[in-house]
Order: structure tokens, then C-alpha cells, then sequence
């Protein structure tokens, strides 16, 4: 098997709040690596979360061995968040000056702000903040895409074909299908196909 | 969509949850009958396996409890059929009796307790640590170390079950039960199980005998379990899930289970210390094996014991290093004790680095260019906490506005006893701080009994009690049965969702289906109270104004147990999600905002996520992604500016 990762182990955390379809992204990628000879651990906080907390899936993908669950603090690579400000509290934790974030800029507004106990910061003030904080930082409204197909719930794999089209990872197309055919009924194929090519192109169009 | 379970050939390789991995191993040492109560990090191994129930031929079910699912696996096994049972650490509490009569006795056909158990109570309500029950009640455990091992580890403690005739527990944690890895599958067996319950011999023939456990007996089958005890020991002295990485005489002997071994192995990398430090990794953590442990001892001086929970592996090394001082001298531990390493919560890479460097006095300092200390400063501002709340349109929120506003208007300092589900949150500001004691399963109805017979000692407030309906029949019905034979003076409302749904809705007694979608008949909670002669009310939680007067009227009665079931499917349930009953919007002219006097009641108070304050327009907005439909919001807004249209 050749290793083509960027590093090893490749470091890399999706993130997003209970109902956005974080574990099933994370497992769409970890699949489509096993599909291709890596070693991959997924590390999954979920559980009491689902209910509106924060989730956050921790892969490690290797070419040589399995690696701890729990991602030691400042190591990530790239940041997926389906939440803007939940790229934040990961890179505070995951972050170092190498690190990548794709970014849904979408919020989805914490019951403290809600009840006006908490602000939820300005948009622009978000993407100046991750991108003082990142190597390199893309942002796309894939709630929105995703929602224009009907449901946000595809913004998950959407961020999915994001992370293809970055090239740090081996995610062609091909074996994409093969594992989504694999995951979900076979009525939802074709539309998680097309929100993974959707995810694509809004990196390629920067 | 297949089963990865089933589907998955042999030597094929997988990406497997940790419960995926342990339903496989199960699968492959042929397992028949299959029973849990379901419960964070455990729920997945059941759901798995009945998904393939008709095509392994198996027998699933979700039991009341976990004492009786461990009652029907020991069953299974008493008729001579492998037999497993699933729990989360505190339904290990649960079933503990049970348990102790069981390992006293042995087994016929394999039987595997699982436990999964939540270092760091990520989804929990305590640390509970269930390893103690295997030294205290004999019988040995089995802690795999990583996702392949969760398999080849289950599938083995089926056939050391059969070996040794007694149970064996399998013990996971949230971090292997809850992630994923590499794991390659084995053979899936073609097995045909007939099921006879044999009682022909003697009551010590362990095969054919009575099951008893009659006080003459006691003597002569403690003897056979420790002599089981004893085979398992020498079983566990070769055993390949027990492993040593590093030089022959290390600086520093590690010796660790479970997932801990991962990050002790990471560590170690980081560090590059893997020439001078040593890693045993232990997959039998009852009995210890003495000979293996005493030859590693020998060789360090230096012992790093690194486990989550309660010091079990710290104690019992100790006293084996004690045992054996003469062979292997005087050695110097470390671990959650000494400080090493945190006494509570879960473990990660980083503690144990913090752990390996102070105890061999390394300098370790994270590379620091600023990063951290901006990224936490942006996030002390940009990332407030994202506290857990009730899901839009979620029955509870309306609950718990209904019993909240009802003690309110009561005045005599009411209070309600919590439960275990969802609604545990009843005790945080989205059940409004409603719930005053939150502790074990069914303890909220056992308490509001005690509390309800105080009247003597002058104790005038109003007592309820909240429970789910799975709850109801796990642990609620006994205590409901007490407080109607003391004539116990409080109020029951049972949160009738249809389904145990903090755990993925899972089936109970209520319910119309069992684990596998086979139709069971439905046990009515109403009827059930009805039989036990208690009043009973029933009404929907989204009918705010019958509610209210039913629970108004409840607190007026006194002297006598009451019921009071609010019926409305959770609304994640498969029979809600996706469909709204009422379509939100907003009058904006007649939403006064700030003032109205409401003090922002949709917002600041009833706090739905479905509803956000536009804090430019200064008016309630409806988010259109979020909203479930329920139309509650529409009934507490005093001006009328949320209108709710029926949709279905």
C-alpha cells in the first residue's frame, strides 16, 4: 500500500452539535481509509450530546498502527466543523499554527444565548478569529446548500467531499460511492452523492 | 443497508465500533441468547445483535431490568445455550444478587456479562466501576485493550465461560464502546442449539442437578467456584491478551488495561521513551496472573499503575508485590493514589505524559509559539458553553413548564424528586431547575415515598416525583407499590415518551414491539396504576391549560399516593421526527418585545431552541431549521405573537 497521507498519523476532528450528522461523517471518512489499507481510530464524544451539547469525532488515520482515541491536546491537522463556533472551542484545545479548518459558517445558537445569558459572536468576528488561529482557513454555508436539497442534515457529507477536495487525504470519488452505498438506504444514495459533489466544488471554487 | 455484523466476511478487515466489535465476537463463539437493559456506552451491542436475530438464529430481548435480563441469559445458560447479558456499570448494581447466586453456583452453556462502563461520566451520572464484583464475587473479568481485541476478547470469553463453568464478565469503557477501529473478523460459526433444562442428578452435579443455593451447600460450591477461580489463573498466566512491550530491564514498568494502554502506547511515542520504559498491558484484570506479573516486577523497580476508575489494579498489585516481595524486592508505585495521576475522571495521552515525566524526571514542555494562549483566549470569548437542553419540541420542556409553574402557584415550597433519562436534565435551567434530587434509577419515586410520610414531624410540602416510562417499569413500580401501602402523600408523573429515548428508543414493556420488531403485547401504565388502586390521571404535556388544572387539582388532594401520565411521543421518536403538528410563525406588530412586561418569557424563560431573539429587529424569530412544530411556544406568549397553524 503506498502511504499518501501528509502525515502519520494524520490527525483530524469533525465537530458540530448533537443532530448534525457528525458521527456519520466521521464514519464515512474513516471507512472510505479502511476501504484503502489505513489504520484508522475514531474517537467519538456523543451519548448526552445529542441532546443540543457539543460532538466531537477525533480519526486517526495511520499507515502503520492504531492510535489512542483521545487525540493528544495541539495535534490536530484539520478541523472540519459543521458549527463555526465549535471550531473555535476545538482549536483551543486541538489547534496549532498548522492546523486547516473547513467551516460551516451556520450557527446554531447555544440555549444560553437563546435565553440572552450569552452572545453569540458576529459572523465576520468568527472567521477573523479562525482564521488568526489556523494555517489555513476555508468557510462555505453548507446549511445552506444543504437545505436547497431539501434537508440540513446533508451539510455532513457536504463538509465530506469539503475534506476530498483538499487533497490531504487519499478520498476519491469512486470509493466514496462504494462505502455511502454501504451506510444508508438505498433511497438516500444519489442525494448523499450529490451533497458530497456539492462539498467538493465549494472548495474548488475559491 | 446490511448488517456489518453479519455481512462481513471472514478475514475481511472493518471499521467497528468497539459494541460492534464485542456483538461480532459474540456472533462468532455462537451465541444464542442475547438480553440487556439498555444504557450509555452499552445500548448498541443488543441493538446489533437483534438486527441479526432471524438470520443467526438468536433470541434477544430487551428485559425490564438488568437483574432479570441477567436472570433470563442465566437461564439461556442453565438450559445449555450461550448466553449474554448486557449492561451499562450501574446496571451491574442492579443485577448484583443475582450475580452473586450465579458465579456461587457456575454455569452449563457459556455465560458473558458485558459491562460497559463510563470513566469521566461522560453520559452518566457517576464513575462507577463494576471490577470489584469480579474479586468480590469470584468470578474472572476481561478487559480488552483495543478494538480487536473488544472481538477476539468477547468470542474468548465465551469459551473460557464453558471452560471453567462460571460466568465472566467483559468489561469495555466509553472510548472503546463508543469509538472505532480496524478489526478483522473470524469465522461466524453454523450452530444448532437445542435448549434442555436438566435436573436429573445430584444438587452438586454442576451438569444435571438442582440449582440450589441452600445454606448446607454454601461450603461445597464456594470450594468448586474458587477452584474455577484457581483454573482461570492458570488459564490467564499464557494468555495472549496479556502482553509486554519495551527492554528487558526497564527504567519503568507501566502496567495498564483497557483502552488506557493506548494512551500509555501513545505516550510513550510522543516521548520516545519506548527503549527505557516498559508496557504491560494486561487483558486479564481477575484473577491477576502472579507468575507473569511476578516476573515483570522482578525486572524495575519503578511501577506505573495507569487505569480509570477505582484503584483496582493499584490495590491488588500491591498486595500480589507483597506476596512476592522476597522474589522481587521492595518497588516504588505510582498512580491515581500518589497524585501521578488524577483520582477521578478518565485519562487521555497528555495525563499520562504529565504522569511519565514526573515520575522519571523528565523535563516536557509542548513546543509554545502563543498559539495556546490566543486560541483560549478567542475561545473564552467565541466559544461560551453549549449547555445540554431539551431538543426542539421535545415533551419534557412543556412537562416540566407545567409542574414548575404548578408548585409555583401551590406556594408551599414544593419539590420534585428526578430520574434517570432525558428528563434528568428536568434539574437544569431547561426543566427550569425543577428537579431538587437527581440520583439512581427509580430512586426519585422511592424518595418522594419517604418524603411523603414526614407530615409527622411537621413536614408540609408537596412532594412529587417525575419518572420516564421505561424507568416506570425498571425500578418505579416497587417503590409505587410502597408508597400505596404507606399511604404515602405525593405525586408520581410519569413522562410517557414511548420508548426509552436518551438510549436511541429502545423497547420496553410498554411498548408494542420487542428488541427484534417482533409485535408483544403492551403493558398499560394507567391500567397497571389502576390495578394497584391508585388515581390516575392522564392528559398530553402540549396541553398546557388541561394539564395545569389536572396538576392544580392534584396538589390540592393529600394524604394518599397520586398518578399522573403525560403522554407525548419524544420528539426525535420515529413516529414524530420529521413531521410537525403545527406550522410557527410570528405576528411581528404584535410581539411588544421588550416592553411587554413578559420578560421575554418565549426566550429568556422557556428557552426552545426552535425560538431565537432577532436581537436587531428586537422581536421573537422562529428558526425554521430547528423548529419541531409542537406549538407550545404559541400558548405561553401572552400578546399572541406566535401563531401555530395545524399542519396534520
Amino acid at each position: 500500500m503506498e502511504n499518501t497521507l501528509r502525515c502519520d498519523p494524520y490527525n483530524l476532528i469533525i465537530t458540530g452539535v448533537g443532530g448534525q450528522g457528525n458521527v456519520l461523517a466521521s464514519r464515512v471518512v474513516g471507512d472510505m481509509m479502511i476501504a484503502q489499507g489505513y489504520k484508522v481510530t475514531i474517537g467519538e464524544t456523543f451519548g448526552a450530546s445529542q441532546r443540543g451539547g457539543s460532538v466531537m469525532s477525533h480519526l486517526r488515520i495511520s499507515a502503520r498502527d492504531g492510535f489512542s482515541p483521545q487525540m493528544p491536546k495541539a495535534k490536530a491537522h484539520m478541523v472540519v466543523a459543521l458549527e463555526p463556533m465549535e471550531a473555535i472551542r476545538v482549536l483551543a484545545v486541538y489547534g496549532n499554527s498548522k492546523v486547516k479548518v473547513l467551516c460551516n459558517t451556520r450557527p446554531i445558537q447555544p440555549v444560553g444565548v437563546i435565553c440572552g445569558d450569552q452572545i453569540y459572536p458576529e459572523p465576520k468576528q468568527i472567521i477573523q478569529w479562525i482564521e488568526s488561529i489556523s494555517a489555513d482557513a476555508r468557510f462555505f454555508d453548507t446549511t445552506k446548500e444543504a437545505l436547497d436539497l431539501g434537508n440540513s442534515i446533508f451539510g455532513n457529507i457536504m463538509a465530506v467531499g469539503a475534506l476530498s477536495a483538499t487533497g490531504d487525504l487519499p478520498m476519491p470519488l469512486k470509493v466514496f460511492e462504494r462505502v455511502i452505498l454501504k451506510k444508508i438506504p438505498v433511497g438516500k444514495v444519489e442525494i448523499n452523492l450529490r451533497a458530497y459533489k456539492i462539498g467538493k466544488n465549494l472548495i474548488r471554487d475559491k | 443497508m446490511t448488517s456489518i455484523l453479519f455481512e462481513t466476511k471472514q478475514d475481511c478487515e472493518a471499521l467497528l465500533m468497539g459494541n460492534d466489535a464485542i456483538s461480532r465476537g459474540a456472533l462468532e463463539a455462537g451465541v444464542n441468547v442475547v438480553t440487556g437493559y439498555p444504557g450509555t456506552p452499552s445500548s448498541e451491542i443488543v441493538e446489533q445483535l437483534a438486527k441479526v436475530a432471524e438470520d443467526c438464529n438468536l433470541y434477544v430481548e430487551w428485559s425490564v431490568n438488568e437483574k432479570v435480563a441477567l436472570e433470563v441469559a442465566a437461564a439461556g445458560s442453565y438450559a445449555g445455550l450461550k448466553s449474554m447479558c448486557v449492561m451499562k456499570q450501574v446496571g451491574v448494581n442492579v443485577a448484583a444478587d443475582s450475580l452473586l447466586h450465579i458465579a456461587e453456583y457456575g454455569t452449563r452453556g457459556a455465560l458473558v456479562l458485558v459491562s460497559c462502563e463510563d470513566p469521566g461520566a461522560l453520559s452518566s451520572t457517576n464513575e462507577g466501576d463494576s471490577r470489584p464484583y469480579a474479586k468480590m464475587m469470584e468470578f474472572p473479568l476481561l478487559e480488552p485493550g483495543d478494538f480487536q481485541e473488544a472481538k477476539d476478547m468477547a468470542k474468548w470469553a465465551f469459551e473460557l465461560s464453558e471452560d471453567l463453568c462460571n460466568v465472566v464478565m467483559l468489561r469495555s469503557v466509553t472510548r472503546l464502546s463508543h469509538a472505532s477501529g480496524n478489526v478483522i473478523m473470524g469465522e461466524l460459526p453454523k450452530v444448532a442449539p437445542e435448549a434442555v433444562f436438566d435436573f436429573s442428578g445430584t444438587p452438586m452435579d454442576q451438569m444435571k442437578g438442582s440449582i440450589l443455593a441452600f445454606p448446607t451447600l454454601i461450603d461445597p460450591l464456594r470450594r468448586r467456584q474458587q477452584e474455577k477461580l484457581a483454573k482461570a489463573e492458570t488459564f490467564f498466566e499464557k494468555s495472549v491478551f496479556n502482553t509486554y512491550v519495551g527492554p528487558e530491564k526497564p527504567e519503568l514498568l507501566i502496567i495498564t488495561s483497557s483502552v488506557c494502554q493506548l494512551y500509555a502506547k501513545e505516550a510513550l511515542s510522543i516521548l520516545h521513551l519506548q527503549d527505557r520504559v516498559g508496557l504491560l498491558k494486561l487483558g486479564t484484570t481477575w484473577p491477576l496472573p502472579p507468575k507473569l506479573l511476578g516476573k515483570y516486577l522482578g525486572a524495575c523497580e519503578k511501577i506505573f499503575i495507569v487505569e480509570e476508575g477505582t484503584p483496582f489494579l493499584e490495590d491488588n498489585i500491591k498486595t500480589l508485590a507483597a506476596e512476592k516481595a522476597k522474589q522481587v524486592g521492595i518497588k516504588t508505585f505510582f498512580g491515581r493514589k500518589d497524585g501521578t495521576l488524577p483520582p477521578v475522571n478518565e485519562l487521555n495521552p497528555d495525563l499520562l505524559i504529565e504522569g511519565i515525566t514526573s515520575i522519571l524526571e523528565i523535563p516536557f514542555q509542548p513546543a509554545s509559539d502563543g498559539y495556546k494562549a490566543k486560541a483560549e483566549e478567542i475561545a473564552a470569548v467565541g466559544a461560551p458553553v453549549r449547555e445540554l437542553t431539551f431538543c426542539p419540541g421535545c415533551p419534557h420542556r412543556a412537562s416540566f413548564w407545567l409542574i414548575n409553574s404548578a408548585l409555583k402557584l401551590d406556594n408551599r415550597s414544593g419539590f420534585l424528586c428526578g430520574d434517570i433519562g432525558c428528563y434528568s436534565l428536568g434539574a437544569g435551567p431547561c426543566g427550569f431547575s425543577t428537579i431538587k434530587i437527581l440520583q439512581a434509577m427509580g430512586s426519585g419515586m422511592g424518595m418522594a415515598s419517604g418524603f411523603g410520610k414526614f407530615d409527622r414531624f411537621g413536614m408540609s410540602q408537596p412532594v412529587m416525583a417525575v419518572c420516564g416510562d421505561s424507568t416506570f417499569f425498571h425500578a418505579v413500580m416497587p417503590a409505587l407499590v410502597n408508597a400505596v401501602h404507606n399511604q404515602s402523600d405525593m405525586i408520581l408523573v410519569v413522562l410517557d415518551n414511548s420508548g426509552t429515548a436518551m438510549t436511541g428508543f429502545q423497547p420496553h414493556p410498554g411498548s408494542p414491539a420487542g428488541a427484534t420488531g417482533m409485535k408483544l403485547p403492551m403493558l398499560d401504565i394507567e391500567k397497571l396504576c389502576c390495578a394497584i388502586d391508585i388515581r390516575v390521571e392522564v392528559s398530553d404535556p402540549f396541553d398546557l391549560k388541561g394539564t395545569r388544572e389536572i396538576l392544580l387539582d392534584l396538589l390540592e388532594e393529600s394524604g394518599n399516593p397520586r398518578v399522573l401520565i403525560l403522554k407525548q411521543p419524544c420528539a426525535l421518536s420515529p413516529i414524530r421526527k420529521g413531521s410537525k403538528m403545527y406550522e410557527l410563525s410570528i405576528d411581528t406588530n404584535l410581539c411588544l418585545a421588550e416592553s411587554c412586561g413578559c420578560n421575554k418569557l418565549c426566550t429568556r424563560v422557556f428557552k426552545c431552541p426552535g425560538l431565537i431573539w432577532d436581537t436587531q429587529k428586537e422581536k421573537i424569530q422562529i428558526d425554521e431549521v430547528l423548529c419541531a412544530g409542537c406549538g407550545v411556544c404559541a400558548n405561553i406568549c401572552p400578546t399572541g405573537a406566535i401563531t401555530a397553524e395545524r399542519v396534520r
